[in-house]
């Protein structure tokens, strides 16, 4: 290696197609880069992060005797990696590398080609006085706890515990209801194949709930997260179910036992359309079939004087506990996947749609609910008033598409309320009218059920429902009345006013209410709508910008089953490859202290988050552990006495950077 | 204007940005990846984190010639590193009554938190900084500074009898 004595950089400057040398005067720039001091050979190429323009360097820096390697092209975040392995592959310390973003800090921001051609020259001037102060580092490695831990027990999240499950690793799966199954559990049947939703889940929850290597936690959640990539400390608060799931054996006969003889509280699973009693399971195949008491509810629980004829049923089997009280758990990871799903629009922010004012107007899962088989209904399509409806508008985009609510498209929307339109049909012979800004049907057969669906005769008219009102007052006997949608169909250029007996609202999918909250405390970034952001949109669409923590199904964004499927796959893989590897290999941008500068004044020590510094008391100096150490910087600003200072962020090398940007050659 | 600023009609103003990587970056990033369009008076330095930002990057670059310095960090509580930039927006607060002392329009130091979604803001900050610094005129803390070399000398050599008579007087 080659990175003392006298300095030898190469310069790279990469065409990126016409990315950036459409714009930006790449030649210019790398006749002015030649002229800079210490440079000693200066290249343009088409495409660097290439294979031959990766050789290039490697075999530079063999043939020139190169020691510091400058690239001006993308981002770092996108190819610094790369680059320090050419570099590594010449024989050079990988760390000797710096890169100057021109693309999208560059050409892909300004119009004016002379301007960011002079803004780049800038930029690779500082960045040749910078890579001077590069060093040799070597990088730390640190072990990974083989544990994962999977945030959400919808389908993704129980893909995803399966799969690495199956690959062996211990999994812990960590699910906020009183079961696992999620959205999918509420669905009827899904598009666009029309397979019965519980039909192809719930032999994954109950695998779920066999296999040896999952731990299944449900009713609990995630409270705090400590630690880093490989070794994440996770605590886990396990909410009181006041029964006892090591002794429960699910026969539920304590529910047929309850003194409420008859449901009286809203059920959540079926969105308060029928009632359950305090002693409940979500639903018949819950996961596990252990029931949850409520203690809103429950006459014990509040006022202690209750017959216990649940407690008196369940005998000798005593599972029964009203004495438990949360739990707190601490794990340890290595990994973690979040797959906590989505929420739906709330359909009453619309005012328009009268959805919570008019009976007859429903949500989109409301209908799932009613169509299914095991739903508060036994599958019957009926009014509140108990009538089979003879016509049902389905409102397409409620909360989508819509600068006032969500920008985004949902896009399952489209092919549910198709799926519902279908299903309802086929039910009640009703006529059914879809209303649709744009028929979205991308993706596999889903064009296909789209034709169908179409031909079976279902009204779909294109245009975006402006108004819903009452067309006939609601009758005294109960009668529900029919209520008027109201759209401009766009095709015939008319306004329509088609009155229905039923409506239902297709509401968009959105990040789950607290995902701002889960954000946080995994320390991970949203997009702007909120979803969770993947590290890069097309290369690392299951990664995170936090290390070792991986995304799957509808919490990265809104999408179908087969999608959160294969995301939740793609994360177990990544989570797979990373435990498999066994370690993980730290960036070296520690900070250290240079002691014999360290006055002791210890005002370092309460500034780390990762409480990495300590104060060696025999020789009154402050000292930083590089292992807890995450190489934020801070102590480094803020040592009065300039000595603790900060790999590949040091002091010389960010001042040559500002010289560098400000001295005009 | 400054009566110091003498902008010709083709200046511009230089602005160097310190933009911490979590963020800030990726959020300029994003904005490249999504074509916005802004004004190329920037030149981004990237840190961990805005806590690694010490005032004397601050005070070097007017010094060197910046008409504005631009820091980019992550939200208050969205951190990388859980609170280094809230220990930046400390600096920042001392920072600015110095930069007053010594001359410096306040605006001429620009604090923004721009989250990694937030790539229409780094458009928006970067091309109202300009906007701001375009009125402001040019700092040229540099000639400034040769101007006040040149009046300390000259304040040097009318004291000078004086100065050596006292010198002579405690030798």
């Amino acid at each position: 290696m080659n990175s003392n004595g006298a300095i030898r950089i190469g310069f790279y400057i990469c065409h990126c197609g016409t990315n950036i040398a459409g714009v930006i005067d790449v030649d210019a720039v790398a006749a002015y880069a030649a002229s800079l001091p210490g440079v000693v050979l200066s290249r343009d190429y088409k495409y660097m992060c290439s294979d031959p323009g990766q050789d290039l360097i490697a075999q530079d820096i063999r043939e020139q005797g190169l020691n510091r390697i400058v690239v001006a092209s993308c981002s770092p975040l996108l190819h610094e990696r790369t680059f320090r392995g050419a570099v590594e592959r010449g024989g050079l310390n990988p760390f000797l590398v710096h890169m100057v973003n021109i693309r999208e800090h560059g050409s892909w921001v300004h119009e004016d080609g002379g301007l960011a051609t002079t803004k780049a020259m800038d930029l690779v001037r500082a960045a040749v006085r910078r890579v001077v102060h590069h060093i040799p580092l070597e990088r730390s490695r640190v072990p990974v706890h083989p544990d994962v831990l999977v945030v959400g027990g919808g389908i993704a999240g129980i893909h995803a515990a399966l799969t690495l499950a199956a690959a062996g690793k211990k999994v812990t799966l960590v699910e906020r209801e009183p079961s696992i199954g999620g959205h999918m559990a509420q669905f009827d049947k899904t598009f666009p194949t029309l397979d019965c939703a519980a039909c192809i889940l719930t032999p994954k929850m109950t695998a779920v709930k066999a296999h040896p290597n999952i731990t299944l936690w449900t009713y609990s959640e995630v409270t705090a997260v400590k630690g880093s990539v490989g070794n994440f400390t996770v605590t886990v608060k396990r909410k009181p179910r006041y029964i006892r799931e090591d002794l429960c054996v699910g026969c539920l006969e304590c529910i047929d036992a309850c003194i409420y003889k008859d449901g009286k509280f809203a059920d959540e699973f079926n969105l308060g359309l029928s009632k359950r009693k305090p002693i409940y399971v979500p639903f018949p195949q819950a996961v596990p079939a252990v029931p949850v008491v409520d203690p809103e509810h429950c006459v014990h629980l509040k006022t202690g004087k209750c017959k216990d004829l649940c407690v008196q049923i369940c005998a000798e089997r005593n599972a029964f506990d009203f004495d438990q009280q949360p739990e707190f758990i601490d794990i340890t990871v290595g990994a973690v996947i979040l797959a906590t799903g989505f929420t739906t629009f709330d359909a009453k922010r619309i005012p328009y749609y009268g959805y919570g004012v008019y009976p007859n107007v429903y949500t989109a899962l409301e209908a799932e609910r009613l169509v299914n088989a095991s739903g508060p209904t036994g599958g019957e399509i009926v009014l509140p008033d108990g009538r089979a409806p003879a016509s049902v508008a389905i409102v397409h985009c409620v909360g989508s598409r819509d600068a006032d609510y969500n920008r985004w498209c949902s896009r399952v929307c489209c092919m549910y309320s198709l799926k519902l339109a279908h299903l309802i049909q086929e039910h009640t012979k009703a006529e059914i009218y879809n209303f649709y800004i744009d028929m979205r049907s991308a993706g596999k057969s889903m064009e296909e059920f789209y034709n169908r669906v179409s031909e079976e005769g279902v009204h779909l008219i294109r245009g975006r429902v402006a108004d819903i009102y009452p067309e006939t007052a609601n009758g005294k006997d109960g009668h529900i009345g029919r209520v008027i949608v109201q759209a401009e169909d766009t095709l015939i250029g008319r306004i329509r006013k088609i009155p229905v007996d039923m409506v239902i609202l297709s509401v968009g999918l959105q990040p789950q209410d607290d995902a701002e909250d889960v954000r946080r405390m995994f320390n991970i970034s949203c997009s702007a709508g909120g979803f969770f952001l993947e590290r890069h949109p097309k290369l690392a669409p299951v990664n995170t910008f936090t290390d070792g923590i991986y995304l799957a199904g509808a919490c990265q964004g809104p999408k179908d089953i087969p999608d959160a499927v294969a995301q939740a796959g793609a994360a177990a893989a990544e989570a797979l490859a990373l435990i498999d590897a066994g370690f993980v290999e730290l960036e070296p941008n520690t900070a250290y202290v240079m002691e014999e500068e360290c006055s002791g004044c210890k005002s370092c020590i309460p500034l780390c988050p990762y409480s990495a510094i300590s104060f060696a008391e025999d020789v009154l100096k402050a000292t930083i552990n590089a292992v807890l150490c995450k190489g934020c910087g801070t102590c480094v600003a803020s040592c009065p006495s300039a000595s603790i200072r900060q790999h590949l962020f040091e002091d010389a090398q960010i001042f040559s950077e500002i010289e560098g940007l400000l001295t005009h050659a | 204007m400054d009566p110091h600023a003498q902008a010709s009609a083709d200046w511009r103003p230089r602005i160097v940005a310190f933009f911490c990587n979590w963020c800030t970056y990726t959020a300029a990033d994003l904005a490249g990846v999504s074509r916005l369009k802004y004004a190329p008076n920037t030149r981004v330095i990237r840190v961990m984190c805005s806590g690694r930002i010490d005032p004397q990057f601050v005070l070097d670059a007017f010094t060197r010639g910046a008409d504005g310095v631009l820091i980019g960090g992550c939200h208050p509580g969205d951190c990388h590193y859980s609170e280094g930039n809230m220990k930046l927006l400390r600096r920042v607060h001392l920072l600015r009554r110095l930069l007053g002392d010594m001359g410096i329009d306040e605006q001429r130091l620009r604090l923004e938190w721009i989250s990694a979604a937030e790539g229409e803001k780094v458009k928006t900050v970067v091309n109202d900084m300009v906007a701001t610094l375009q009125k402001l005129g040019p700092l040229a803390f540099p000639e400034r500074a040769a101007a006040w070399d040149l009046e300390m000398d000259e304040f040097e050599r009318a004291l000078a009898p004086a100065a050596a008579l006292e010198e002579v007087t405690h030798g």
